[in-house]
């Protein structure tokens, strides 16, 4: 039997961290992330799990650890959050560089300067070029269930790439929820045993890694990384078939939340596709039609997927926590309109900027929110493509 | 050099056998190239201990030195340079041809 525990976003990903039982642990803390490697740090020390724990001098090291540890051969992983994150960047691209599946929560936070510890999406937008695949939850339950598939997903043969796992900081790092605890050896089962093809502890067949490459050779190390991430599309799908079969909890590459006929929809990545939801369910008892995706993978983008399931809006509105200050919108407004211009009739796409630095975002927001775009579908007429919603002029 | 190799041939994640750089040739580099007068050596070994190459040959089954790799030798000059032997060293450098 399913066990059903209260636990924050933290604990569930420790937990799941605790039942994967990794060859390597390197962090260090950062809120809202720190929990997870400090609850995963009690596991090593009460002999739960056989990790080797490294504490390191920073989130710089902590990822250089952990790809040491995956190019030896182990199964490595890692948590951080923001300007830790920031610290990592420099290795992030190193690690999808080498197909190294390392599986990393990460605790969605703003990026200084302000200095600020709550939610936005700032940090890993900015590292959505790295060759990582990123998957979003919803709530505790999903960031459980988001960091175990994930492993299965990451270390696939064909994709070997590394992934992070998102939850929104202190909104769902802090929130405490029911959730539902798959049994240890279960999830044992499910993930199988990792092996590392050309491990570097493997003294009888020496290998070199990161070697340089110049202008001959390096494009043709990077070319399979765009065909791995395309493929990781499909194995994400099967995974997350497999784990409702498995466990009765199934996810894709995003939620459909009573899209069929809406004319105006939004989409959303994190916590707030739970707020929108409860927006969506009062709208639609008053006859609105109205519906939400909740996207849950943003890296590989599911552009022709997205594109199906969409093109029957009027008015799609894209819901990003953070600005790119592009000038035009943030990260997933550009690629939400990028992904809907092959349609032959394509809806009104507009941009909401909203819960900067952690600001709420209410549900009469999103109800007004909906009510705009419902108006855009009716008359078709944009007024303002970039809004910034919840800013006080 | 072999012909380069496409995207899909390439071993996954730019991880290769170790010590393929004896395959690259970088003795055409040379100007100075090292000689040695086997009379004047005393088998110290310092020119194997020192040469950032190991471009000094030697003969495993009985550790003496037997000459340079010039295939790999640049022509640094650090043999040459540590070579303790007196009045004469045992390795000059002379312009390469």
């Amino acid at each position: 039997m399913a066990k059903i525990e209260a636990k924050t976003g933290n604990e569930a990903m420790a937990e799941a961290m605790r039942q994967i039982n990794p060859d390597v642990v390197a962090a260090y803390p950062i809120t809202p992330a720190t929990e997870i490697a400090q609850i995963f740090a009690s596991f090593v020390a009460d002999g739960l799990v056989d990790t080797e724990f490294v504490a390191v001098e920073s989130e710089h090291s902590a990822m250089s650890a952990t790809i040491g540890a995956a190019v030896a051969g182990g199964r490595a992983m890692t948590a951080t959050s923001s300007q830790g994150l920031a610290l990592m960047y420099e290795m992030l691209p190193i690690a999808s560089g080498l197909r190294l599946p390392i599986v990393m929560p990460e605790v969605n936070r703003a990026l200084s300067a302000p200095i600020n510890i709550h939610c936005d999406h700032s940090d890993t937008m900015a590292a959505r070029d790295f060759g990582w695949i990123h998957i979003f939850s919803e709530n505790s339950q999903e960031a459980y269930d988001n960091v175990i598939q994930a492993i299965k997903i990451a270390e696939d043969k064909n994709i070997r790439l590394p992934a992070m796992v998102t939850t929104d900081g202190f909104i769902i790092s802090h929130c405490m929820e029911k959730i539902e605890l798959i049994d240890d050896k279960a999830v044992k089962e499910y993930i199988g045993s990792y092996k590392c093809d050309h491990p570097l502890l493997d003294i009888d067949h020496p290998v070199t890694v990161g070697a340089i490459d110049l202008q001959d050779y390096y494009f043709e190390h990077k070319r399979p990384i765009a065909e791995a991430i395309k493929a990781a599309k499909d194995v994400i799908i099967e995974v997350g078939k497999d784990f409702g079969k498995r466990f009765g909890r199934s996810y894709g590459l995003f939620e459909e939340y009573k899209i069929d006929g809406a004319e105006a929809v939004i989409i959303a990545l994190g916590s707030t596709c739970g707020t929108a939801k409860a927006v969506v369910d009062g709208m639609r008892d008053s006859g609105k039609k109205v519906g939400l995706l909740k996207l849950r993978v943003f890296r590989p983008f599911p552009y022709q997927e997205l594109s199906i399931a969409l093109s029957r809006a009027k008015c799609v509105a894209v819901l990003d926590r953070c600005d790119s200050y592009s000038s035009t919108g943030g990260p997933l407004f550009v690629e939400v309109r990028s992904a809907l211009y092959d349609l032959k009739e394509k809806p009104a796409v507009i941009d909401y900027i909203y819960g900067l630095g952690g600001r709420d975002i209410k549900m009469e927001e999103i109800e007004k929110i909906f009510l705009e775009s419902l108006s855009v579908a009716k008359s078709g007429k944009v007024v303002d493509l970039v809004n910034y919603t919840g800013v006080r002029e | 050099m072999a012909e380069l190799k496409g995207w899909r041939e390439l071993p996954e994640g730019d991880i290769l056998p170790a010590g393929t750089a004896k395959e690259f040739e970088t003795g055409d580099w040379r100007i100075l190239r090292p000689v040695w007068h086997e009379g004047k050596c005393t088998q110290c070994l310092q020119c194997w201990f020192h040469c950032p190459d190991s471009a000094i040959t030697v003969d495993p089954s009985t550790s003496k030195m037997t000459g340079f790799d010039y295939k790999h030798c640049k022509g640094c000059g650090i043999c040459a340079k540590i070579c303790p032997t007196k009045p004469d060293k045992a390795i000059t450098m002379e312009k390469e041809r």
